[in-house]
């Protein structure tokens, strides 16, 4: 018998990690003298408040669920990627080289060919980690993070001496042509006569991060491969038993993993920055680990996580703009949020197993 | 024996109940140990037996009721307190250092003070007086790694009664032994006994309780159905009053005709991860129509066998399937490979290879055979149809409940395994490679596994069975094969040997095969 319903599971245990995080949150707001009320209604009306805000939200969440759905996916075979953030770096490369070295035509086509090159680079980044692990045991964990600093280290280089035009003071490439500047949400809204914001940089990768739940959902519980991935992540041994083989396992879903984290670029070098420069992933790749165990590995749950992050993100940057909370502040109560629904799950979950179990005994 | 009335039980247990959520593990039980005696207490898995001893060893508190020991009441809220009222327990894994000496394991937890020295030379004192007053030998100074499993459980015996234990459980002590070490600890059972000390033997074979308890308590479903002493009672007896059912304790078959060789095995080697070899040339080959048997202790190679035959892992020699040469290192080396030559496998560990815990029942059925193309529609899988199968097996094999949704971890053992069963015999396939086929399995569902088997068998299929249950060795096999350090002692027919010679086989000793 299960112990409680999935509803409760999967509804009632982040909302309430949520409210407890919410409430350390206040306390923490109050005990440096700001009034927390006005500190979430602030936070509110500047991440949802105006299409402006949604704009950024929605941004932010972009970011969210591709490197969420990354970290989802390395979960499933019981692996922890948390080189999400060199692989989306590596993924603004693919981008930076199809838009400035490929003449474009429009920028559907662009985006068609950026969305495949940001994938093929980002899934290059997790393939030496996942050949490591399969082949030599070395741990994912381990690797991936020692990755990510030397993603950092080559994008520096590249900017610097390869990319940067001639002339620049600033380690950066050069603006990307016209033709593969995407749509924002405005754009895309304005024929249907509804009212976007034109200043805030969400832009079509939404649409396809969407398309990227979907279709991570099918992958992995409707199609043979995902069923092996979900086997191999339960039980190595069971694995072998079936003839699954693990080192392929282990690369395909690594590789699938850096993949989506490197498609992230599509949103923030491509839609917003127009051009590559150093650091913008800005921690989505380590955020993408909040947004996976909160939505519980589930692409609907890491759609609606990435939503969540997006609107602290974008809600902690009003606060710091607009009140005296520091922006370190801001940091805190994300980490807080971080902290209940992803490290201490079961803090919430066991007492909620046994009042489930109470009433179910006061049933039978 | 002295069991006047005016003497007190050793141990005592009134009304004792314990809940696990909506799982009542036991309910009720009372329970009277006369000292001097073994008691013991049998039922099939998930009775509640376990449960029962860890609240008597304070691992867990029970819900209600009250412990006496000695006529006492005593309250045991952790093992401290356990040792303290001079329980003692022997689990059915060791809880011993393996790199440590066996002095050094009989004194830990129970050193004297901070410097070791002392409570050393105090232990090897005590452990030379018990070794002659009860008959367990064992060398002080041996590493615990490289003692016999049985040795290793007499330390774990000792360590009890170096802390004063007059109470002993042990539970499920021979699982692990050859019968002749198994006789030996009864031995030793005996003689505690006799020294006055109280034994409750935990176990699911029926031979034990007959053959060494002088008092029995039957569990099933957290209830205490029977107590009653040995002498008055049957195998059949008890078996009825654990399942709540007349069961057929022998397997009916008619004798195997055995036709064409459908397994030929040459000059089998399998060396393990750490390069120790486990499996050292063996021959063998399976007819269809006919179970070969291989007895043996667990640990001796017959893990590996199975494993290797069924693709999982690799090694070097010559194996056959209908005349054809299967790959044995290379790529097509896989569970897949061997599948699509007619070669099925039910593991011996299905939690940790034949099932995947937290899968549904119908995910399980389709684990090994997920690319049958059956199952796809398409790029995507079948879900639907898969289902569907899930369902007319689970009916096939009466599994319950019949419900295909129900993650594997919620099914007891039984059905679990029924639904392995379920999964592999039903492929239709030549040879069928079946490991403990029993293992954690409720007499009831025995009976029905048992039955398939041979139904198996009947068809003309060619079946390898791995057991270390004697019993069911011999329930089933039409050749038995003994295994032993990673080679095959020999092959006796079941109906012309005996459990004496094949304990000795297990134990490594052959003897002159008649001509």
């Amino acid at each position: 018998m299960e112990k409680m319903p999935a509803w409760a599971d999967a509804v009632l245990v982040p909302i309430i990690s949520l409210l407890l995080a919410a409430i350390l949150s206040a306390l923490v707001i109050v005990a440096i003298g700001e009034d927390p009320v006005a500190a979430v209604k602030l936070m509110v009306q500047g991440s949802l408040g105006s299409t402006y805000g949604w704009g950024y939200t929605l941004y932010y969440a972009t970011n969210f669920m591709f490197t969420g759905l990354a970290v989802a996916v390395a979960f499933h075979a019981r692996m922890f990627n948390i080189g999400g953030e060199g692989q989306a770096m590596l993924g603004g490369l693919g981008v930076a080289v199809v838009c400035l070295y490929m003449p474009w035509p429009h920028w559907s086509l662009a985006l068609i060919f950026a969305t495949l090159s940001a994938a093929a680079f980002g899934a290059a980044w997790a393939f030496l980690p996942a050949y490591l692990q399969a082949k030599r045991g070395s741990h994912i964990v381990i690797t991936t993070i020692m990755f990510n600093f030397i993603a950092a280290a080559l994008l520096n280089y590249l900017l610097v001496n390869v990319m940067r035009p001639k002339g620049s003071m600033d380690p950066a490439t050069a603006k990307f042509p016209e033709t593969t500047h995407l749509p924002t949400l405005h754009d895309i809204l304005e024929p249907f006569g509804i009212a976007f914001s034109k200043a805030a940089p969400a832009n079509v990768s939404l649409i396809v991060a969407i398309i990227a739940c979907v279709a991570v959902y099918f992958l992995i519980w409707r199609t043979r491969l995902g069923y092996e991935i979900r086997a191999f992540g339960h039980s190595e041994s069971g694995a072998k038993y079936a003839g699954i083989s693990p080192v392929k396992i282990t690369v395909v879903a690594m590789l699938i993993s850096g993949g989506l984290a490197g498609m992230m670029a599509i949103n923030n070098v491509m839609g917003e920055g127009e051009r590559l420069i150093m650091n913008s992933t800005e921690g989505a790749g380590f955020i993408g680990i909040a947004v996976a165990l909160m939505g519980r590995s589930h692409p609907f749950g890491v759609f609606l996580a990435a939503i969540l992050f997006g609107f602290l993100y974008q809600g902690g940057a009003e606060l710091a703009l607009w009140t005296s909370i520091p922006r370190e502040l801001i940091v805190v109560i994300q980490a807080l949020v971080i902290l209940f629904t992803g490290a201490l799950d079961n803090m919430v979950r066991m007492p909620l197993e046994k009042l489930f179990l109470m009433f179910r005994k006061g049933d039978a | 024996m002295n069991t006047a009335a005016d003497i007190s039980p050793a141990i005592e247990l009134k009304g004792i109940s314990k809940a696990f959520g909506p799982v009542q593990a036991n309910k009720d039980i009372s329970i009277r140990v006369m000292p001097g005696t073994i008691h013991g207490i049998i039922g099939e898995n998930g009775a509640g037996k376990s449960t029962l001893m860890s609240i008597l060893y304070g691992f867990y508190k029970a819900d209600k009721g009250e412990i006496f020991i000695s006529g006492k009441k005593t309250l045991i809220p952790d093992s401290q307190a356990a040792i303290a009222a001079g329980i003692g327990m022997v689990f059915q894994h060791f809880k011993l250092v393996e790199n440590f000496t066996v002095l050094e394991n009989i004194i830990l937890g129970a050193e004297d003070g901070a410097m070791l020295r002392p409570s050393l030379a105090k232990a090897r004192q005590s452990l030379t007086d018990l070794a002659s007053e009860y008959g367990l030998d064992v060398d002080p100074d041996a590493i615990v790694e490289n003692l016999s499993v049985g040795h290793q459980q007499r330390v774990e015996i000792l360590k009890a009664l170096y802390r004063q234990a007059d109470i002993l459980i042990l539970d499920e002590p021979t699982g692990v032994l050859t019968p002749a070490e198994a006789d030996q600890l009864f031995r030793i059972l005996n003689r505690l006994r006799e020294e006055g000390k109280t034994i409750i033997l935990i176990t699911h074979k029926l031979r034990e309780i007959m053959d060494t308890t002088d008092t029995v308590s039957v569990m099933r479903r957290g209830e205490m159905t029977a107590t009653v002493k040995t002498s008055e009672t049957s195998p059949a007896g008890l078996a009825e009053l654990m399942v709540g059912r007349k069961v057929l304790l022998q397997v009916d078959k008619v004798p195997a005709t055995p036709k064409q060789t459908v397994l030929e095995v040459e000059n089998l080697r399998v060396v393990d991860e750490k390069g120790v070899e486990r499996v050292k040339g063996i021959s063998l080959d399976v007819k269809a129509g006919e179970i070969l048997g291989i007895a043996g202790v667990a640990g001796n190679g017959q893990s590996e066998l199975l494993e290797v035959l069924g693709g999982i892992t690799s090694g070097t020699g010559v194996i056959r399937v209908n005349g054809q040469d299967i790959d044995l290192t290379g790529n097509s080396s896989d569970g897949q490979s061997r599948r699509a030559r007619g070669i099925a496998h039910v593991p011996e560990d299905r939690q940790r290879e034949g099932l995947i815990m937290d899968f549904m029942a119908w995910e399980n059925t389709a684990f090994g055979y997920h690319r049958d193309p059956a199952y796809q529609s398409g790029i995507l899988m079948n879900n639907a149809a898969i289902r569907a199968d899930t369902e007319g097996k689970m009916q096939r094999f009466d599994v319950r409940p019949p419900n295909p949704k129900l993650t594997a971890k919620n099914f007891s053992g039984g059905n679990q395994q029924k639904i392995v069963l379920a999964r592999e015999i039903e492929r239709n396939p030549d040879l069928l490679l079946i490991g403990q086929p029993t293992r954690g399995v409720d007499i009831g569902a025995i009976e029905f596994i048992h039955q398939q088997i041979v139904a198996l068998r009947d068809q003309g299929k060619a079946i390898l069975l791995v057991s270390v249950e004697l019993d069911e060795i011999f329930a089933l096999s039409d050749r038995i094969a003994v295994m032993f350090d990673g080679q095959l002692m020999g092959f006796r027919d079941p109906a012309k040997t005996d459990e004496k010679e094949l304990g000795l086989m297990m134990a490594g000793v052959v003897e002159e095969e008649a001509a």
